[in-house]
């Protein structure tokens, strides 16, 4: 493998796992704080990607899907939180399962009214529709650079929030010990249905970033929820900067897995987590129960 | 005047199992309390009941001229209740800094008279340690860092649970102080502690529980007059 090969798999690795992190943060926040376990999750990344396709096919404008997708996700987190959601609190991981469960078919059925079951493509914007010329026979997508940047940017963004701001303080504080942060006065019912819907948003946003790369298919969520699951256990549950780590070590896992042993390219992720899991129980960055 | 606190005949459920039996309780604004008795007999669970953090309680409470027997415990929290557990509770993921400032609040009447200046300046022991996280503290001054964190929400009541437990007698004479300090600032306080002689030091009334109800309520002389209560109910 020459080096240019080398780079352009390096860079497809590390923009599959920073999209990973985008949808994988979401569900460790879910997760963690509220103690939910949402396999809805992945359905929510599809669903972004076909708002995406929906909104951009009307509008034409890559932009406008962008934020219409992602507040069309908060605003159904929302409300789901409120109506559903808040009931699972406290209660244990088969209600949670169920519920989740239901949410998965209602969404399919949902998404099949709507928008039928065929495969769709999405345009990205023109300004970002080459390719960056390598060599005579390689060539990169410029859409992927972008991708890599908007999320490095989303990302940075996000820790901000966790680690400097003072709902961030309050978002780790409840990861680690709810009670604790309820008798303190943080209003914790208030922090639940943002973070809930923040999440949502995080998946269905990772859904309409990828969406001019990859195709808009039905089952595109599935395969999501069970990497992104994969990388909150890596990375210890309810820890953004584990789900980072994670995230990034499984794309690139994945990614040169399938170039340099393609036979079992698909269990390497699942070895590297057992393996991590071996060293450490409770993932990178988790805490132990206390 | 209203007491800060007043509970009657408070009964609180582990599940099926009664853990407090008819409780009745009056804590007056400013006023020290010393909570004692053997393990077991409901010191933890009365607090956790005031707190609001064990939800199954029946009977009467009333904190601050509210009824807060059925409320949240983050509703409780605000109306300037502050709870120092049993193990701290410091959250180990924060910065000491954050521990302090992330539920910092101006108290009930609107002052602020606790900040992060004065909790430093009460605990210069935190201040060298600031950025440190709160895992990497050293038992007393998790302990130093919570009762702060209690003080920087400017409450009118402090739970303190098991306040010198595990601590060597040097920390522990300076949690002993710093009650002292809060006394003075006019913050009441229920303290639980195994040390009922230096509890009678800074409390105002000693109250003795054992098996889910109050044994004895008086003042530290009261007790001391009448070593049967200490034998009966601490003695081994």
């Amino acid at each position: 493998m020459d080096a240019i090969t080398f780079a352009v798999q390096l860079l497809n690795g590390v923009q599959y796992g920073l999209v990973l992190f985008l949808v994988a943060s979401g569900l460790t926040l879910v997760f963690g704080i509220l103690g939910v376990i949402n396999l809805a999750h992945g359905a929510f990344y599809m669903l972004g990607a076909y708002f995406a396709y929906w909104i951009s096919r009307y509008t034409g404008n890559f932009g406008l899907a962008l934020v219409g997708g992602v507040a069309m996700a908060f605003a159904i987190g929302l409300a789901l939180e409120q109506i559903f959601v808040k009931r699972l609190y406290g209660r244990d991981h088969l209600a949670q399962v169920l519920l989740s469960f239901g949410l998965i078919l209602v969404i399919d059925e949902v998404r099949q009214i709507l928008f039928g079951k065929d495969v769709h493509s999405v345009a990205a914007p023109t300004w970002l529709q080459g390719s960056i010329r390598l060599t005579d026979v390689l060539s990169y997508p410029v859409y992927r650079l972008a991708l890599c940047a908007i999320c490095l940017v989303l990302a940075a963004a996000i820790f901000y929030v966790i680690q400097r701001t003072k709902l961030g303080m309050v978002i780790r504080a409840g990861a680690e010990n709810r009670d604790m942060t309820r008798a303190l006065g943080i209003p914790f019912d208030v922090v639940n249905k943002y973070v809930f819907a923040g999440g949502i948003a995080l998946a269905a946003l990772g859904g309409i970033l990828v969406s001019p790369i990859s195709t808009v298919f039905p089952g595109m969520g599935d395969g999501m929820l069970i990497i992104s699951f994969v990388v909150v256990v890596l990375g210890g549950i309810g820890s953004v900067a584990g789900a980072a780590i994670g995230a990034l070590m499984i794309g690139l896992t994945d990614t040169f897995g399938k170039v340099f042993f393609p036979q079992i390219s698909s269990i390497l992720i699942y070895v590297l987590m057992a393996g991590v899991l071996l060293w450490r129980p409770n993932g990178l960055l988790g805490r132990k129960e206390s | 005047m209203t007491p800060l606190l007043k509970i009657s005949d408070l009964r609180s459920f582990y599940g099926a199992s009664q853990a407090l039996h008819g409780l009745s309780l009056t804590v007056n604004a400013g006023e020290q309390i010393a909570l004692i008795g053997r393990n077991g007999m409901g010191k933890t669970t009365l607090l956790k009941s005031i707190v609001g953090l064990l939800e199954d309680r029946r009977g009467e409470v009333r904190f601050a001229g509210a009824c807060t027997l059925s409320a949240k415990p983050e509703d409780i929290a605000r109306k300037g209740l502050a709870y120092v557990p049993e193990g701290r509770g410091v959250f180990g993921s924060l910065s000491v800094v954050e521990n302090l400032v992330m539920s910092a609040r101006a108290g009930r009447s609107g002052g602020r008279r606790w900040t992060l200046e004065r909790v430093f300046e009460v605990f210069p022991r935190l201040l060298q340690r600031r950025g440190n996280g709160g895992h990497q503290l050293s038992g007393g001054e998790q302990q130093m860092l919570s009762i702060g964190r209690a003080l920087m929400t400017n409450p009118d009541l402090i739970l303190l649970d098991e306040a010198t437990e595990g601590l060597a007698p040097m920390i522990a004479r300076e949690i002993w102080k710093t009650l002292e300090i809060i006394r003075g600032e006019g913050i009441a306080t229920i303290v639980v502690d195994k040390d009922h002689r230096s509890l009678a030091n800074v409390a105002d009334r000693m109250v003795v529980m054992s098996r889910g109800e109050i044994a004895f309520d008086g003042t530290p002389a009261e007790l001391n007059a009448d070593p049967s209560i200490l034998d009966k109910h601490l003695g081994v």
